[in-house]
């Protein structure tokens, strides 16, 4: 976790899960993020994947960036910063947040999770201590990077409940969804959030770095006979499309990356007004979104049900199967195993957008090195495309 | 909330009162709150010791607006002048004097004449620059394209020859420019120190010549000469008042405003310190940007990236202002007793300016700072006692910041001053009988300006037109609606123009 090496010698960190990741690693697949070294998949995606929907897994949230946010205007501060109302956040709650520069478009994503009194933990994909220190000014608030402070382990899939259970954390199936709990696992104590990033039941387990390898062997263990396995990067990001789950640097960019202009995202194109509440007193790009709101749409973010079974990866969209009128494109791609569906999230332009419309997809193929297109029918349809009721479901089945 | 107004205008300043002046004139309802006892703000004429007073900021009036002055009837309103034209004389060494400006003689008369004239032209090319709305880029308003066609025809009617000088001098430090044209140091010291004066610029500093083209712009625009209204420069904003009160507004003294308030994301009156709230439609505040927003209005109110740029916003003062009672009237070596009733200023050669200078980089007064001096009771006895005058003093350089603090440097720092003025006016010292010395610290508290800086922020190139004071409220709206900027920190600046507030209140008209 911690850097043995300057930074240009050792470029990438370990979490303190590494060594486990490194022992189970079968294709040596590893990827950057957020600084550190990470698996995109230990031995296949389909297997990785199937462990998600059928079983338990691991994943290492570690890199996750985590700033602690704190002091007697905490909540005013977040709630100046995020388009969501967080004095509507109770005690040992989460909340899934955007967050907008002046004009509106979006920086990041992330949870805020109420720690306690005047505490809050902000999760979020990319680093930004600048724009939050700069979000202070005027307000009394403390704020702190605390990523190589805290370990994550997601622990997601049907029979996470039960291995968590297994493992000794007695009481864990009364958690709602997006409720914190506090927990121990032997002398080491752990905080475990009902959240995830698979659509699917799950949990979000964090601990000091030091009990990191503790509490994965023990979970490992206790997952035994429960299907447990761990999983890469690739398997969960097909189960998060199924979700209907925005990521960041593939469905929209940060304004603070953009260079052209109308490249930027505002949440309202992302599809996600239900967590921008207008009625909460001002906010960052309140008056633009305001604005927006006024003009309407321009482009909207959707589902697509697309035929065939080949992945629309960066498809252009079009209007009508000649593909003279390009209308969007195809963000994220994915054929869902469990719903046995070829599906995407796209970006469409207004005024095609709208649910139960027909877009068409420009698909290339890769057939033996030669490359072919298909023009393929996409119809616009409602997220999640996956949402089972046992992500909801409190207390979730046994196994 | 009991009575409620039209508007409500912060600061009783200058550009607080014009607006008030001509929202009221239209017909609005206006309430004006001054946090001192007495109108002025930054243009205030005070008491400094018993029966001696002093414009205490700005102490000649340059740059007024010719409309202004009139269209506010400024002069039926009381204003009257105990000087108008006054000269310029540069002090030397050992009572070697130049006047500067008008018929001059020596080596430099003709480059002289030519580089005025030239400076002339660019300065009335740029004057519907300065006195209108800045123009903002990437809008759908005809204006603001009209108004940036206007600017590129001001700039090309000057002609193939005068344009590619403007351009290629634009950006240049005023240094350079003033050595391609003369030979006389003590003529270089003198203009450069116009460009410098008030600026957080030596002369090599880039930019100077925007400064100077500023201005001599803003002095174009005026159409006169430097002026010294009787009373001080307070009497001004005394007949604005008067001016302001004929025409139906309120003004308020000692009404210190707490926070501005908002109500539904829109600027709906003040709180006093008093806790008395006042309801209004639009509020406008003559206070400087990083005042308004950070402390009355506060950040919660505003985007991280507005508040971002607002707190980076330049504004640390660099002139002090030295004040003297003196039981006689103040000998200058070589300097007539006309020429007294002028403007002297110690700034000998460029290379004094820029040795100035170097010491406010490293957060040191200058040990031999340059100075802008007025003897105001030669030309209105009225402000001292009788046989008894006054000297008012600019000078440069005295950080806000001070590496030592101000606490323990003022007496140090006056003192420097005063051996200073010894050197060219032998026996004043002796002749003292008050002192005054304001630190950018003291401006700052006394007028309420952020940094104590009389421009409300430094003019340079990134601060000025349609970036000042910040991009998003540098056409006197702010990102609040009902909040407006008629302060120097808004376009086109400091110095007793009356602009800002007079366009402040064009745009609050508009927007009605």
């Amino acid at each position: 976790m911690r850097a043995t090496a300057p930074h240009f010698i050792q470029p990438l960190l370990k979490t303190p899960f590494h060594e486990r990741a490194r022992a189970l690693s079968e294709v040596d697949s590893f990827i950057p993020w957020a600084g550190y070294t990470t698996v995109d998949v230990f031995t296949t995606v389909e297997q990785e994947y199937f462990a998600i929907r059928n079983a338990a897994t691991l994943y290492d949230l570690t890199p996750m960036v985590k700033y602690r946010i704190a002091g007697a205007d905490a909540v005013r501060y977040l709630n100046r910063l995020v388009t969501r109302d967080i004095a509507k956040l109770k005690p040992d709650r989460v909340a899934y947040c955007v967050w907008c520069d002046d004009a509106g478009h979006m920086l990041d994503d992330g949870t805020v999770f109420r720690l306690g009194e005047g505490e809050y933990r902000l999760c979020t994909a990319e680093r930004q201590l600048d724009w939050l220190l700069d979000s202070a000014l005027g307000f009394d608030v403390e704020i702190r990077e605390t990523t190589e402070e805290v370990a994550a382990l997601a622990v997601q899939g049907p029979t996470s409940c039960a291995v968590l259970k297994h493992a000794g954390l007695a009481g864990v199936e009364l958690l709602k969804p997006f409720e914190i709990g506090y927990f121990s696992l032997g002398q080491i104590p752990l905080m475990v959030s009902r959240t995830g990033f698979t659509g699917d039941l799950g949990y979000e387990v964090w601990m000091p770095p030091d009990d990191a390898v503790s509490v994965w062997d023990a979970l490992m263990e206790a997952g035994r006979s429960r299907g447990i396995r761990a999983i890469g990067s690739q398997a969960l990001n097909v189960a998060r499309i199924e979700a209907g789950f925005v990521a960041p640097k593939v469905d929209f960019l940060s304004a603070e990356q953009t260079i052209r202009a109308g490249r930027d995202r505002s949440p309202l194109d992302l599809g996600l007004d239900w967590i921008v509440d207008f009625e909460k007193g001002h906010f960052n790009g309140r008056r633009a979104l305001l604005a927006e709101r006024a003009r309407g749409p321009r482009r909207r973010l959707v589902g697509l049900d697309i035929e065939g079974s080949k992945p629309a990866h960066n498809a252009l969209l079009y209007a009508e199967k000649a593909g003279k009128r390009e209308v969007g494109s195809v963000t994220s791609a994915a054929w869902s195993p469990t719903c046995k569906r070829n599906i995407a999230l796209a970006m469409v332009d207004a005024p095609y957008f709208s649910m139960g419309a027909t877009v068409w997809a420009d698909i290339y193929l890769n057939r033996e090195l030669v490359w072919e297109r298909r023009m393929c029918r996409a119809r616009i349809v409602e997220r999640p495309f996956f949402a089972p009721e046992r992500r909801r479901a409190t207390p979730p089945s046994d196994f | 909330m009991s009575e409620r107004y039209d508007c409500i205008v912060i600061g009783a300043g200058h550009n607080g009162l014009v607006c008030a002046a001509t929202l009221a004139r239209s017909g609005r309802s206006v309430l004006v709150l001054e946090a001192q006892a007495q109108v002025g703000g930054a243009a205030l004429t005070r008491e400094f010791a018993p029966g001696f007073q002093v414009s205490a900021c700005a102490h000649i009036v340059h740059q007024l607006r010719a409309d202004v002055l009139r269209d506010l009837e400024l002069e039926a309103h009381g204003l009257k002048w105990a000087a108008r034209s006054m000269p310029t004389t540069a002090l030397g060494a050992d009572g070697a004097c130049l006047p500067v400006g008008g018929e001059s003689s020596g080596p430099d008369a003709a480059a002289f004449a030519a580089y005025a004239a030239q400076m002339q032209r660019f300065a009335q090319a740029l004057v519907p620059v300065l006195s209108r709305v800045p123009p903002r880029l990437g809008t759908s308003d005809w204006r603001d394209y009209a108004s940036l066609a206007r600017l590129g025809w001001q700039i090309r009617r000057l002609g193939r020859d005068d344009m590619r000088e403007l351009l290629r001098i634009g950006g240049m430090n005023v240094y350079d420019l003033l050595q391609e044209h003369f030979e006389e140091p003590l003529l270089k010291g003198a203009l450069g120190f116009d460009a410098v004066l008030g600026t957080n610029f030596g002369p090599r500093s880039p930019g100077t010549v925007l400064t100077l083209l500023y201005r001599l712009a803003a002095q174009a625009a005026a159409g006169g000469g430097l002026s010294q209204p009787v009373g001080g420069v307070g009497a001004l904003c005394d007949a604005l008042a008067r001016s302001a009160t004929a025409r139906g507004a309120q003004i308020r003294p000692r009404a210190v405003v707490k926070r501005i308030l908002v109500e539904a994301d829109r600027a709906a009156g003040v709180e006093l310190e008093s806790g008395e709230r006042i309801a209004s439609a639009a509020v406008i505040s003559s206070a400087d940007p990083k005042t308004t927003f950070l402390q009355l209005l506060g950040t919660a109110q505003l985007d991280t990236g507005f508040v971002r740029r607002v707190s980076h916003l330049r504004s640390r003062g660099l002139a002090a202002k030295l004040h003297l009672a003196l039981d006689r009237l103040p000998e200058f070596a070589g300097v007539s007793e006309s020429d007294l009733g002028g403007r002297l200023l110690v700034s000998p050669s460029l290379e004094y300016l820029e040795r100035a200078y170097n010491h406010a980089k490293y957060g040191e007064y200058s040990s031999a700072p340059a100075l802008e001096i007025t003897v105001p009771t030669r030309n209105d006895p009225s402000l001292a006692p009788p046989g008894k005058h006054v000297l008012s003093a600019l000078v440069q350089y005295a950080p806000y910041a001070l590496k030592d603090g101000w606490l323990d440097e003022r007496d140090r720092f006056t003192g420097v001053c005063l051996s200073l003025l010894e050197r060219y006016a032998p026996g004043l010292s002796s002749s003292i009988v008050g002192v005054e010395l304001l630190t950018p610290a003291d401006i700052e508290q006394e007028f309420r300006i952020s940094g104590g800086h009389w421009h409300h922020g430094d003019l340079a190139f990134d601060q000025f037109f349609m970036v000042r004071p910040v991009p998003g409220a540098a056409q006197y709206a702010t990102p609040v609606p009902g909040l407006y900027l008629c302060g120097a920190g808004c376009h086109p600046g400091g110095g007793v123009i009356g602009t800002a507030g007079l366009n402040a209140a064009r745009q609050v008209l508009e927007a009605a």
